[in-house]
C-alpha cells in the first residue's frame, strides 16, 4: 500500500539519514506531492533563513497516484525557500525520477544541511546512501546521468540532476531528469548547488500496490481515453505545447522585443509545423498517453550535431518572440544550453530580453556588458549569455542572480522594464488583453508563473452555461472582461494544487482541456488506489489547504497584497498590434483591484491577503506548525 | 488466424505504461520489474525499443525446459509456463536470445507473456500504436507497402515528369 512508502530526512551536514512512515493523517490533510512539501516547508523551515545558508531544506517528493498507468502520473515535486523569490520555491518535474524513487520505497525526502565535498544520494530498495560526486562536478546535466549510470552499474538509475549553472548558485538554476524533464522555476538547482548536491538518484524494485488493482486498471484506460480523446491532447501529441504560439501569435498575445510589442512580425519559421523538419519522433513521460515532447536533431550549423528534446512553447517564447529572434534553429540550439547547462528556460530568456530593452534604451552600454552588443534578434549574443550566465562570466553574472538582484545592481530606473513579479520572471504571454490571466500572475504563491493559476480555456470564449457547470457561479465568456474571473484563477488554484498533490500533469486536466478529468475522476482514482475517500468539496478543501499554508510561509517572509502586484507596464502601455479583440488594450487598475479583492475573499482571506481565522479553522490550519512529520 | 503481438519502435514514446499496465494486470502491483514487457531505451539518443517474449515458431525455452512445462495453447499461440510442473530452474530463461523471460526477484518465478489469453493488455493502452495485435498476414502486408513507399513516391515523380 502506499503507506508503506517513508519519508526519510537526510541530514548532509552530519551525513545522518533516517527515515519514518508517512501517517495516514497527512494523507487525508495533503495527499502527497506538493501537499506533503508544502506542509513540511511551512513546519520545518526557520523563518527568514537565508534560502542558500545550510538552514534551508530541500524536499523531494512523489505525487499521491504516483505509478498509476494513466494521466502522466510520474510527477516529482521539488521544494525549498527559493533563492530567486524569498518565498516558496516549489516545482514540478515529470519523466521517469519519481516512480523509481516509488520503486525503492521512498515517497518524500528532506534534505537538510550542506555537505563538505559534492556527493549525490542513491536510494535503492529502503536504503539511502551518500557517495562521493566528486568526478560528476562540472559535468552537464546529460553527462551525469550517464555517469550516475555507470557508477551504480545499472541502465535503469533515474536521477534528478543539477547542471554547472547549479554548481555556480545561478539563483535560478533548475533540476533535470532525463533530456527534456526540468523542475524549472524557483531555483531549486540553485539550492541543490548550494548544498554540494550534485544528483538524487533512485533504483527499486518493490512493489507498489493498491487497493482495488483491477478496477483501478480498467478505470485508468478510460482516464487516458477520456484526455486523448481531446482535441487538445489530439494537437500536443503531434506539435507539444509549441501549438499554442499559432493562436497566440495571430491574435496578438505573446511578447516580443521583452514587452514592446504583442506579436512577432515575420514569425512564420517558429509555427510548430516547422519541427517537422527536426523531429524524429515524440515521446512521453512515464503513463502519458499523450506524448507531447518532441525528439529533435539539429544536423547542420556550428553547434550541430544536436539531438535534444523539446522545445517547449515556453522556450519558442524565450529565445525566439522575447528577444526578436525568429529562427527555429536558434530556438532549438538555445534550449539544448539551457538544459545542458541546467538553467530556467523562462527565468533565462525573461532576464535577456529585459537586458536587450536596456541596452537599445541606453540605460546600459558595452561598458556594462563588458562589449556584448544587446541587439535583439542576435542569436550569437543569446548563446554567448547563456553560456556566460551560466558560467557566471562577465555580464551573466549580474543577470545570474536574477532580477531582484540585478535591478538593484543596475539601478537607473531598470526596473520599469523588468516584467516580473516577486522577483520572477513571467512567460512570455501578454496578458494585457486577458484580465483573468494577468491576475493568475499576481497570485501565484512562487511569483509569476503560468503554471499556478492560469484560467487558460478563458481564451476559448466557452458558452456562459458550460463556464457555470465548470466554475460553479456565472463567469464571462470574454476573455477580456474582469467578471467572474476571480473565480477562476481561485478555482484553478485548488485543481493545480490538488494535481501537484496526486502527481499527474496538469496538461491531463483542465488546464488547456475543457473535457478532461477533473474533480469527480480525481476522487475516484484516489478511493480505487487508497481506499482513501473524498467529496468533490472535500477534495477542494484539500486544494485550499495547500494553496492557504503556501500563503502563510510567504506571509510570515513578509509577503503581502503589495506583492501581488503587476509590473506598472501593464497598466500604462497598450498592446500596439495584433487582431481588433487583443489590440489597444491594457490592464485597468481599478478592474484589477476588485479582482484581487473578490479573489481573497473566494479564499477567505482578509483585504490584505491573510487568511481569516474562520478559514483556518475550517481548513485546520490554525494550530500550524503542527508537526505530525 | 492466429494473431501476434508485433512491435514498431518507431512508434514508441518511451511512456513505460506497457510494463505498469502488465504488472498490475498479473500480480496485481505497479512494478516494471515484475512486468512481462520492458521497454529498453538509449536515452540520450532517443531510441526506445519494447522487448517481449515473441512466442517463436521453434521456442528454445521448450526445448530446454527439463519438465516440459512450457506448451504452446493451441487458441492463442502463446508459450505458457505451467506453474505446478516448472521447478525454476531458470534454464528458459538462460536460452531465450531476447531476453523474453524475467525472473521474478519476489517469488522467485520466471514470467514471461501469455498474451492475456488474447486479448493483450499492453496494446489496449499503447496510444502511439507501438505494440499491436495483428494478424500475420497484415503484418507483412503492412511492412512491405511501407517499404514500397518510397518506390512509388519515385514512381510517381517519374510519371509526372512525362
Amino acid at each position: 500500500m502506499v503507506w508503506k512508502r517513508r519519508i526519510a530526512y537526510i541530514n548532509l551536514t552530519t551525513g545522518k539519514i533516517i527515515s519514518k512512515p508517512i501517517p495516514k493523517q497527512l494523507r487525508q490533510l495533503y495527499l502527497g506531492g506538493r501537499g506533503i512539501n508544502m506542509y513540511l516547508l511551512y513546519n520545518h523551515l526557520t523563518p527568514e533563513v537565508d534560502p542558500l545558508s545550510s538552514e534551508n531544506i530541500l524536499l523531494v517528493g512523489t505525487g499521491l497516484l504516483c505509478g498509476i498507468p494513466a494521466l502522466g502520473s510520474g510527477r516529482c515535486d521539488i521544494a525549498a525557500k527559493s533563492p530567486v523569490t524569498g518565498a516558496i520555491g516549489d516545482s514540478n518535474i515529470g519523466g521517469f525520477f519519481a516512480p523509481e524513487l516509488r520503486l525503492a520505497g521512498f515517497d518524500h525526502l528532506m534534505i537538510s544541511g550542506k555537505a563538505e565535498k559534492p556527493v549525490y544520494l542513491l536510494a535503492n530498495d529502503g536504503n539511502i546512501e551518500i557517495h562521493d560526486a566528486n568526478h560528476l562536478w562540472g559535468k552537464d546535466t546529460f553527462e551525469t546521468q550517464d555517469m550516475i549510470r555507470d557508477d551504480v552499474k545499472d541502465e535503469e538509475v533515474k536521477s534528478l540532476v543539477i547542471g554547472v549553472a547549479g554548481e555556480n548558485m545561478v539563483r535560478f538554476a533548475n533540476v533535470r531528469t532525463g533530456m527534456k524533464n526540468s523542475a524549472g522555476r524557483t531555483g531549486m538547482g540553485c539550492v541543490m548547488g548550494s548544498k554540494n548536491l550534485k544528483a538524487i538518484a533512485a533504483r527499486g524494485t518493490m512493489d507498489i500496490e493498491f487497493s482495488h488493482p483491477d478496477e483501478l486498471l480498467d478505470y485508468c484506460k478510460q482516464m487516458n481515453d477520456m484526455i486523448t480523446e481531446t482535441r487538445w491532447a489530439r494537437a500536443q501529441s503531434k506539435w507539444g505545447t509549441l501549438i499554442i504560439y499559432s493562436n497566440t501569435n495571430t491574435t496578438g498575445l505573446i511578447r516580443t522585443r521583452n514587452f514592446q510589442l504583442n506579436r512577432l512580425e515575420k514569425g512564420e519559421d517558429l509555427e510548430p509545423e516547422n519541427m517537422d523538419r527536426y523531429t524524429i519522433g515524440m515521446s512521453g513521460c512515464y503513463g502519458c498517453s499523450v506524448h507531447c515532447r518532441h525528439r529533435y536533431v539539429l544536423k547542420e550549423g556550428s553547434y550541430a550535431p544536436i539531438f535534444a528534446e523539446g522545445p517547449e512553447y515556453t522556450s519558442l517564447g524565450a529565445f525566439g518572440t522575447m528577444v526578436d529572434c525568429n529562427k527555429m534553429e536558434t530556438v532549438l540550439v538555445a534550449n539544448h544550453l539551457v538544459n545542458k547547462y541546467g538553467l530556467d528556460t523562462l527565468e533565462t530568456g525573461g532576464l535577456i530580453a529585459w537586458a536587450m530593452e536596456l541596452y537599445e534604451k541606453g540605460i546600459i552600454d558595452e561598458k556594462d556588458t563588458a562589449g556584448l552588443k544587446l541587439e535583439w534578434g542576435n542569436e550569437e549574443i543569446l548563446f554567448q549569455l547563456i553560456t556566460q550566465i551560466a558560467h557566471r562570466e562577465g555580464f551573466g553574472n549580474i543577470l545570474a542572480d536574477g532580477f531582484n538582484t540585478a535591478i538593484s545592481k543596475i539601478g537607473k530606473g531598470s526596473e520599469y522594464y523588468a516584467i516580473q513579479i516577486k522577483g520572477m520572471s513571467s512567460l512570455h504571454s501578454d496578458e494585457r488583453p486577458t484580465p483573468s490571466l494577468a491576475l493568475g500572475i499576481c497570485t501565484s504563491t512562487r511569483g509569476a508563473d503560468h503554471l499556478r493559476g492560469r484560467p487558460a480555456i478563458d481564451l476559448y470564449g466557452l458558452p456562459q452555461e458550460m463556464l457555470q457547470e465548470i466554475y460553479g457561479a456565472p463567469v464571462s465568456s470574454d476573455y477580456t472582461a474582469y467578471e467572474g474571473k476571480s473565480r477562476m484563477v481561485w478555482w484553478q488554484e485548488l485543481l493545480y494544487a490538488v494535481t501537484d498533490a496526486i502527481g499527474t500533469c496538469k496538461f491531463q486536466t483542465v488546464f488547456c482541456a475543457v473535457h478532461a478529468p477533473k474533480w469527480t475522476e480525481f476522487k475516484n482514482l484516489i478511493q480505487l488506489a487508497t481506499d482513501m475517500k473524498f467529496t468533490e468539496s472535500e477534495l477542494m478543501d484539500v486544494g485550499e489547504r495547500i494553496y492557504t499554508i503556501e500563503r502563510m510561509f510567504n506571509l510570515r517572509e513578509g509577503f503581502s497584497r503589495k506583492d501581488d502586484a503587476l509590473p506598472e507596464r501593464y497598466f500604462k502601455e497598450s498592446t500596439p498590434t495584433g487582431l481588433p479583440i487583443a489590440k489597444g488594450k491594457k490592464i485597468d487598475r481599478n478592474g484589477f483591484e476588485k479582482m484581487l479583492d473578490e479573489y481573497y475573499v473566494l479564499h477567505g482571506w482578509d483585504h490584505n491577503g491573510s487568511p481569516k481565522k474562520e478559514t483556518l479553522e475550517r481548513l485546520g490550519l490554525d494550530k500550524e506548525p503542527s508537526h505530525i512529520v | 488466424m492466429q494473431k501476434i503481438l508485433f512491435i514498431d519502435p518507431e512508434k514508441c514514446s518511451g511512456c513505460r505504461l506497457c510494463e505498469s499496465v502488465c504488472s498490475l494486470h498479473h500480480e496485481k502491483v505497479c512494478n516494471p520489474t515484475r512486468a512481462r514487457i520492458h521497454v529498453v531505451k538509449w536515452e540520450t539518443s532517443g531510441l526506445y525499443v519494447p522487448m517481449v517474449c515473441q512466442q517463436c515458431e521453434n521456442p528454445i525455452c521448450e526445448v530446454v525446459c527439463p519438465m516440459r512445462a512450457i506448451k504452446k495453447d493451441e487458441k492463442t499461440g502463446a508459450m505458457l509456463i505451467d506453474y505446478d510442473l516448472c521447478v525454476g530452474c531458470r534454464l528458459c530463461m538462460m536460452f531465450c536470445p531476447l531476453g523474453g523471460i524475467n525472473l521474478d526477484a519476489k517469488s522467485g518465478k520466471v514470467l514471461k507473456c501469455d498474451l492475456c489469453n488474447g486479448e493483450p493488455r499492453c496494446v489496449q493502452y499503447c496510444e502511439p500504436q507501438a505494440l499491436q495485435y495483428l494478424n500475420a498476414t497484415t503484418i507483412n502486408l503492412k511492412k512491405r507497402r511501407k517499404a514500397a513507399e518510397k518506390y512509388s513516391e519515385l514512381m510517381k515523380k517519374m510519371l509526372a515528369t512525362v
